[in-house]
């Protein structure tokens, strides 16, 4: 008996091992995002000055929850679920090293778990960063490590099964560009957890007595390379599945794999060096660290989103244009499936990260202008674009392409379906936007009392100040209902949908096999997933997708000097 | 002159940029090396370079 299935709907083919350690990666971080989800409803409802839900304690211990579970719980445990599918799937290969990836998974649970225990204690409420001299309980940051050595593991096993393919021939030439981003995250994911472990390992002995003293400016400056990197391993996770969706929905396959290649080759180069754009404020660090960093290294980076942005719908738009839909500039646009949630989830989430994510991205990135938002509510708008709906909507597209696909399960409501990345987005993008209002007129972030009552220097916002962060509190219940739906239909499709396989019961949707029949498959690339597994440029024959990248030029340069304007209002020089 | 192996010419050779992309391993070196240099030990060098209080 052989190892693989293979999907008849898709032409994919699944390893066993690797398959299981999918679903239940895949499952965790629905527990972890229906967590925070949860929590994300108490922190709206509280910066919603009319409702000002919880008392500060409490808010404070939501606060960092929600940011421990949505930032990293949710996010890490999809990625090792990507990374696996990219290498073991797209490959045709086994996975490499299976108990390892297994202990790592089991490392992971038991630090999220260990680490959502200490917050809920009410005595680690010291928000995601933890900045010290701020102290949580130890089992705060041991849960992290431990967390973040499974999450490594998941990453060598990554590396290992790319040996193995190679070593087998499973493929012919390059490795495939979905597989080639899912590489450049597992590099980036690398880094990242390196600094985790060098930052939170001394912190963690700190909290337990054994080292007296942790600089704060040194800590603030290697954590952020493990808390903004780990927001890297998102971007280069959903372009890729961007990539993967345009292949498998549409049969893109992309503009130019060598372009789409440099681009990710300078995210390996640059895209972590945006970390520093936290420090930008930060005294004693001198002006050449942070503008090399932040400027002239960022800048590359974001030069590689900028052709990712142009060549994903390009490549959709040249698919497109193959199957007939030539009239005008967006017949092509209009006539693709609006109405297949996974399709709508990654075109909401492109638009979404690009036009207000990445700008403002750039504009917290230059150090003159981050002045005018630094540490105001203006910040987590900014990483709700691109986290919330640039990699969160991305990832809940995918799954519901690997309901049926990977769990042999029929989604359930799939009306409701339809419609939830439209809500999810619509929410979403209404906290972001008068998010982002309420920032540029200073609101702070991460406060419980907007209105500073009984403080020693007490401030006024003004009316719209108040009124925007109302706003703000609608579209975050939009978003938090929406993603409701997303777990209701995700969940139930798991345990109640129709049986796409006859051995498809409740325990295989969590990780057990299916039948020892379904592996009886010898892997091959089949013509359903060629676009993804194969190689080979479309061209670059997309005039309405370089409008569209022309009107995004002009809304990031309109909107970089509208805020050097306002700058010269806010800062006068006499 | 030096022997030359017919098989040469036939063997495609790989461009540098593409031998670069193919491997991993060096990528993942690179990938870590950068930051490490440009943002961890500058940025460290920064800090431990702050003139204590007098």
């Amino acid at each position: 008996m052989g190892n693989f299935r293979l999907c008849p709907d898709s032409g994919l083919f699944f390893d066993k091992n690797a398959e299981s350690l999918m679903k239940v990666n895949a499952v965790a971080a629905a527990v972890s995002l229906l967590v925070a989800g949860l929590l994300a409803l108490g922190v709206a409802l509280t910066r919603w000055p009319a409702v000002h839900l919880l008392p500060a304690d409490q808010f404070y211990m939501y606060l960092t929850a929600h940011g421990v579970d949505a930032l990293l719980f949710w996010i890490i445990f999809f990625e090792i679920a990507v990374l696996y599918f990219a290498s073991s799937t797209l490959l045709r290969c086994r996975l490499a090293a299976p108990r390892w990836a297994w202990l790592g998974f089991a490392l992971m649970v038991i630090g999220a778990i260990t680490t959502n225990v200490a917050i809920f204690q009410g005595n680690s409420s010291v928000m995601m960063t933890s900045y010290v001299p701020m102290q949580a309980a130890p089992s705060f940051y041991l849960g992290l490590i431990l967390f973040a050595v499974g999450a490594l593991i998941g990453c060598f096993v990554f590396f290992g099964t790319l040996v193995i393919a190679k070593n087998e021939n499973t493929y012919e030439g390059s490795i495939p560009l979905v597989t080639f981003g899912a590489m450049t995250a597992a590099i980036i994911a690398v880094f990242t957890i390196a600094s985790g472990a060098i930052i939170l390992v001394p912190t963690y002995l700190w909290s337990i007595g054994y080292i007296a003293h942790i600089d704060p400016s040194m800590y603030r400056i290697i954590w952020w390379a493990m808390g903004h990197s780990s927001q890297q391993i998102n971007v280069v996770a959903h372009v890729s599945i961007w990539y993967l969706v345009g292949g498998l929905l549409l049969g893109a396959r992309p503009m130019s794999e060598k372009v789409s290649r440099f681009a990710f080759l300078l995210y390996i180069l640059f895209l972590q060096l945006a970390s520093a754009h936290h420090i930008l404020v930060d005294p004693g660090i001198s002006a050449e660290w942070k503008i090399f960093n932040t400027s002239y290294a960022m800048y590359l980076a974001v030069l590689a989103s900028l052709i990712h942005g142009l060549t994903v719908p390009g490549s959709m738009e040249v698919a497109q244009r193959e199957k007939g839909y030539n009239r005008g500039m967006f017949e092509w646009l209009r006539k693709a499936p609006w109405g297949n949630p996974t399709f709508s989830s990654v075109a909401i989430s492109i638009v979404i990260f690009g036009f207000i994510g990445g700008i403002t991205g750039v504009v917290m990135g230059t150090e003159q202008i981050n002045l005018i938002i630094h540490n105001t509510i203006y910040v987590p708008a900014h990483f709700h674009a691109t986290v919330a709906v640039g990699t969160t909507l991305t990832f809940m597209g995918l799954t519901y392409l690997l309901i049926p696909v990977l769990f042999r399960r029929q989604m359930i409501l799939p009306t409701l379906a339809k419609w939830q990345p439209y809500l999810f987005g619509a929410g979403m993008t209404i906290l972001i936007l008068f998010m982002m209002g309420a920032g540029t007129l200073g609101v702070s972030r991460r406060h419980w009392d907007m209105d500073f009552t009984g403080a020693a220097l007490s401030f006024e916002y003004s009316g719209m100040a108040y009124t925007m962060m109302g706003i703000a509190g609608i579209g975050a219940v939009l978003a938090v209902i929406a993603g409701g739906a997303f777990l209701l239909i995700t969940v139930g499709s798991l345990l109640v949908g129709k049986k796409l396989d006859a051995s498809a019961g409740l325990l295989q949707s969590f990780g057990v096999p299916l039948a020892p029949e379904a592996y009886n498959a010898e892997p091959e690339i089949l013509p359903m997933a060629a676009a993804v597994e194969e190689h080979g440029s479309a061209g670059f024959e997309a005039p309405g997708t370089f409008i569209l990248a022309m009107l995004l030029l002009v809304s990031f340069v309109v909107y970089y000097f509208i805020n050097w304007k306002y700058l010269s209002s806010v800062w006068p020089l006499s | 002159m030096a022997d030359h192996d017919p098989k040469d010419e036939t063997r495609e050779r790989i461009p540098a940029m593409q031998s670069l992309l193919e491997n991993p391993f060096l990528l993942l070196f690179i990938g870590v090396a950068m930051p490490t240099v440009f943002y961890i030990i500058w940025g460290i060098m920064e800090v431990v370079t702050i003139p204590l209080a007098q």
